[in-house]
């Protein structure tokens, strides 16, 4: 019998920071670090934003929205790595760091918005 | 093993033929269109990742106090910066239209035993783009 793989449980990861992407990503790109630094729309007040921020349900969309894409990062990235620039004798390392980046900034994510 | 004579010997008996392995170069996906949106459709998670970083920041600025965020906001303005966002705005559109239209392939729909055209199961994916975008619009600029 072959070893039971985990590869599915990264792909749902990854699918599910697909979608998250796909749907929020480009508003909230565009709106934060175009138009408003731009100048094109006026910036909202610090307090506004804060009180915005510290909603709970605005949390957990600010968690989803920074954790999901990353560990759909990381598994898009290593397969690029390993397929397009055919790196495929680094595979632990490559595993370890796309995957300890998600990680890590999942972690990050969770601390800010947990104490902001 | 007579591996000091010649390797192809070595390996190449009419019950084991030699294998046949072309060189793939590293470059292999710069020839041809559609291998290299694919390539650019994969690199567009780096792009995924920077925003989440710069978001990361955003977060620790609000954090902070209204000077780092002030200070946050006045590194943004870099000009490279904004051209760094825009390119990154693009890649950001390019997976999501990439991710939208790959659903008819992912999941074929039959309805009274025909195949459901993909631009009918792509749309509501679009629809909801635009929902969820106007929202978050709203909510902030309001």
């Amino acid at each position: 019998m072959t070893k039971p793989s985990n590869e599915a449980f990264f792909w749902m990861l990854f699918s599910a920071g697909g979608v998250v992407a796909a749907m929020l990503i480009p508003v909230q790109l565009f709106l934060f670090l175009i138009a408003i630094p731009l100048g094109w729309l006026q910036a909202p007040s610090f307090d506004y934003l804060l009180s915005l921020v510290r909603m709970p349900l605005v949390r957990i969309y600010l968690f989803v929205l920074c954790s999901l894409p990353l560990f759909h990062w990381a598994h898009r990235f290593r397969y690029t790595l390993y397929d397009g620039l055919k790196v495929k004798h680094l595979t632990g390392l490559i595993f370890v760091l796309c995957y300890g980046g998600a990680v890590l900034g999942t972690a990050v994510a969770a601390y800010l918005l947990w104490t902001i | 093993m007579n591996e000091g004579t010649s390797k192809e010997a070595a390996t190449y008996t009419p019950f084991h033929p030699r294998w046949y392995r072309p060189h793939v170069s590293v470059y292999w996906w710069l020839g041809e269109w559609h291998y290299l949106k694919f390539i650019l459709r994969e690199l567009s998670s780096v792009f995924v990742a920077v925003f989440v970083i710069e978001t990361l920041f955003m977060l620790s600025s609000l954090r902070d106090g209204p000077e780092a965020y002030a200070y946050f906001q006045q590194v943004m303005r870099n000009p490279l910066l904004i051209v760094l966002n825009i390119v990154s705005f693009l890649f950001v559109v390019l997976h999501t239209i990439t991710w939208f239209n790959l659903a008819p392939s992912a999941m074929p729909v039959r309805m009274g035993g025909k195949r459901v055209p993909g631009a009918l199961i792509a749309a509501p994916s679009y629809v909801a783009w635009v929902i969820v975008s106007g929202f978050v619009c709203w909510l902030l600029l309001r």
